[in-house]
């Protein structure tokens, strides 16, 4: 008997919710693997695809956000030999499960910790609360694959942003994997897309779109680059997260700030009166 | 009204031994003076199961473990892996609701629509909730590191049995705490059934203990010197007794107990809405509710709409068998609340009010009492004042909203308001000066895990659920 001939995987971009092909037809090798190499058409595809999932993600309760995360956490678990045989480590894997348990639980108690009542000295209700800026560009760090790609998606999503990832160049299979999971996930199509390929054609696009609301320059290493990246997005005053440096500790807590970065703060006045 | 064919839910997914232990140290255990007592359904008043009544002997058996499991594991342990534990019980919970709400509605008495469709979800999203503040702590707003307080001892009615249970449970364990429990007599099973849960979920022994039993058993619980903090909702009366018990102790102590809510509808209020929300507030889980909105205060103006349409709404009520998903109005808990709802009726017909139910066949076994609406009372009768814990609504009526304002306040409860108008101005005014913990505005009886809960005055102290839930179970 011939030994079994494997069936090999096709890496293909994730875009509101499906896995198309590259529109450019062009693919690159990664790791014995064809990878596509996304054009600046896909990346303002993907816009598209995150700017109409907007409404339904954000509208969605947090506590429909939390468990839909939270699920995510369930899936990634349960592929973990998965991520394992991509070369990630198992302590990776195990670590970027829990962060996205951390994140699910944020879903339904960042409003309660960064809005509240504001006592304005006048006969008026007054509250606070964050909202959801709306579609973020993220650049994942080149590492840790997986662990790097889950810290920068999930903080954005969680309060109701949707994103589109340039993914690491050099480590596109475990971005391409997390998108399988995520699509098994319950999580609405178009709210994480995913571009594989070179930073330099996706991401200047991503900086310079009209309909791009914040950016996360997190995987941008060259400081030029960055500093060019945040002009494009003055352009309609995106909001910025600049690069962290290539020794940033991605096992450490990470607090509050990635999310709070990507919220808006919205205040109500009513008036108080019989 | 309508003839609806029988639409029973199937009693064949809860599956119940016939007797059960307490829930100790991880495993089922025969109370040391091998004693009991039966938990029956209260719609038919057959026996569904022997239940263990722990006494002192147990209270302090729990105790210990409770108090080993938080020195040697749950303590110690990291926020992120007690969370994992939570969300596991969450999830179970939420993939055996089926069976949990038919088990409550069988021991309850309550409608399996509201098993299922409102203590259920709440009691998974209370577990899912919680579980996300394990790991949060530092940023609750109680300080960098709060810690714990150690041994909670909890005692919990039966008008929700595990959503109660929930509530107490959840953000105990969350903060690091371990606890033993104790469910209402007539109400047990759920708790039981909780129980197999945590083994399911793997919790480490010790953490959560449940101990059944009736007034002694919790007496001796929240006497217990290796208890630190004391958690009870239920009557008022039970409360001060409570406070008393732990007076000159250490510890922590929060009470959730009784209320006299006023449901303030305004001339301006769609009434159709209104009437809703009135027939939510005080039908809902018959009337069981602590925050039920017993006292109507409507604007005199239109009273007599307002009364109407209430009365064509109250005459579409089904009351009967809870397992019936059309029932509207199940089982009242147990004879001797129905005694007591029978009582203050009787006081309220002869104190002079007007007594008022729709035409309404009762079954013949088990305990029933019809929706009942009173007119014409006044701030003084017994019905006005004291709680009725059951499917009675006195109606008054009121001219301004300052009046309004004066009657709702006149009682020595305050655990939650409704008001009924169309003026935001005036919601907000109202709410200002109404001395309840939460107030509805153009809804009622609405309830999530991140929207505390508790009352003011004679309703109790302390809160539960949302942010401020977490501080009853840190020590701080």
């Amino acid at each position: 008997m011939s030994e079994r001939v494997a069936v090999r995987k096709t890496y293909k971009l994730f875009i509101g919710g499906k896995f198309p092909r590259s529109e450019s037809g062009r693919s690159y090798l990664v790791q014995d693997s064809n990878v596509s190499l996304a054009s600046r058409k896909d990346a303002r595809d993907a816009v598209v695809a995150a700017r109409a999932a907007v409404k339904g993600w954000a509208g969605a309760t947090a506590y429909n956000r939390g468990q839909i995360l939270y699920r995510v956490a369930e899936m990634l678990e349960g592929r973990r030999e998965q991520f394992v045989g991509l070369g990630v480590p198992a302590d990776e894997v195990d670590a970027a499960t829990d962060r996205w348990v951390w994140y699910a639980g944020w879903s339904d108690k960042l409003p309660q910790v960064y809005g509240g009542a504001n006592p304005v000295a006048g006969p008026y209700f007054n509250l606070s609360s964050p909202e959801p800026t709306g579609v973020v560009a993220v650049v994942a760090p080149e590492t840790p694959a997986l662990l790097g790609l889950v810290s920068v998606i999930a903080p954005a999503i969680v309060t109701g942003n949707t994103v589109v990832v340039a993914a690491s160049p050099s480590a596109p299979l475990a971005a391409v994997t997390l998108a399988e999971v995520l699509a098994t996930s319950d999580l609405p199509g178009g709210v994480v897309n995913i571009l594989t390929g070179r930073l330099s054609e996706t991401v200047p696009t991503l900086a310079a779109h009209m309909d791009v609301n914040a950016i996360d320059l997190t995987g941008v290493t060259d400081p030029e680059v960055a500093a060019d990246l945040e002009v494009k997005a003055a352009e309609n005053l995106k909001r910025v997260l600049r690069p962290v440096p290539t020794d940033h500790d991605w096992s450490a807590d990470p607090g509050l700030t990635r999310m709070t970065a990507l919220l808006e703060t919205k205040t109500v006045w009513h008036p108080k009166g019989a | 009204m309508f003839e609806y064919a029988p639409a029973p839910e199937s009693r064949s997914v809860v599956d119940l031994k016939p007797s059960y232990g307490l829930f100790i140290d991880g495993k089922f255990v025969d109370p040391a003076d091998g004693s009991g007592f039966k938990s029956i359904n209260p719609a038919s008043e057959e026996v569904l199961a022997e239940v263990a009544e722990g006494g002192a002997q147990d209270v302090d058996r729990a105790v210990r473990a409770a108090r080993r499991a938080y020195e040697k594991v749950w303590g110690p342990m990291p926020g992120r892996d007690r969370a994992k534990y939570l969300f596991r019980i969450a999830r179970i919970i939420q993939e055996r609701s089926r069976e949990l709400a038919v088990l409550e509605s069988l021991d309850n008495g309550k409608p399996i629509k509201e098993s299922r469709d409102v203590d259920l979800p709440l009691v998974a999203a209370h577990f899912f909730y919680y579980a996300g503040w394990a790991d949060k702590l530092p940023h609750a707003g109680f300080g960098p590191d709060p810690k714990p307080i150690g041994v909670a001892g909890q005692v919990i009615p039966w008008n929700f049995p595990l959503l109660m249970l929930a509530w107490k449970i959840a953000p105990a364990l969350a903060a690091g705490n371990t606890v033993v429990l104790k469910p209402a007599e007539t109400t047990p099973l759920t708790a039981l059934l909780f129980a197999e849960i945590c083994q399911q979920a793997d919790l480490p022994a010790g953490v959560v203990n449940i101990v059944t039993g009736a007034g002694e058993t919790g007496r001796a619980l929240v006497e217990h010197d290796g208890v630190d903090k004391v958690a009870f909702t239920g009557s008022t009366d039970v409360g001060r007794a409570i406070a008393r018990a732990v007076a000159g102790s250490r510890k922590k102590l929060t009470l959730e107990l009784g209320g006299k809510a006023a449901n303030i509808v305004f001339d301006d209020a769609p009434v159709d809405q209104a009437v809703e929300g009135i027939v939510n507030g005080i039908f809902f889980n018959q009337g069981h509710v602590c925050c039920a909105g017993s006292r109507l205060l409507i604007q005199e103006s239109v009273a007599d709409r307002v009364l109407e349409s209430l009365k064509r709404r109250m005459a579409q009520l089904r009351v009967g068998d809870p397992l019936d998903k059309n029932t509207d109005i199940g089982a009242i808990n147990s004879a001797a609340q129905l005694a007591r709802i029978k009582e203050l009726s009787d006081a309220g017909s002869a104190e002079g009010a007007e007594r008022w139910s729709p035409p309404c066949e009762l079954p013949d076994r088990g305990f029933w009492f019809a929706p009942t609406i009173f007119t014409g009372v006044t701030q003084a009768h017994r019905i006005a004042r004291e709680e009725i814990f059951g499917p009675v609504l006195s109606v008054l009526t009121f001219r301004t909203p300052a009046e309004a304002v004066e009657k709702a306040n006149n009682t020595p409860y305050g655990l939650s308001a409704g008001i009924w108008t169309e003026k935001g101005s005036r919601i907000l005014w109202m709410a200002d000066r109404l001395r309840a913990g939460v107030v509805w505005a153009n809804t009622f009886n609405k309830f999530d895990p991140t929207s505390p809960f508790g009352g003011y005055k004679e309703s109790g102290y302390g809160r539960e659920g949302g942010r401020h839930g977490l501080e009853a179970y840190l020590n701080v």
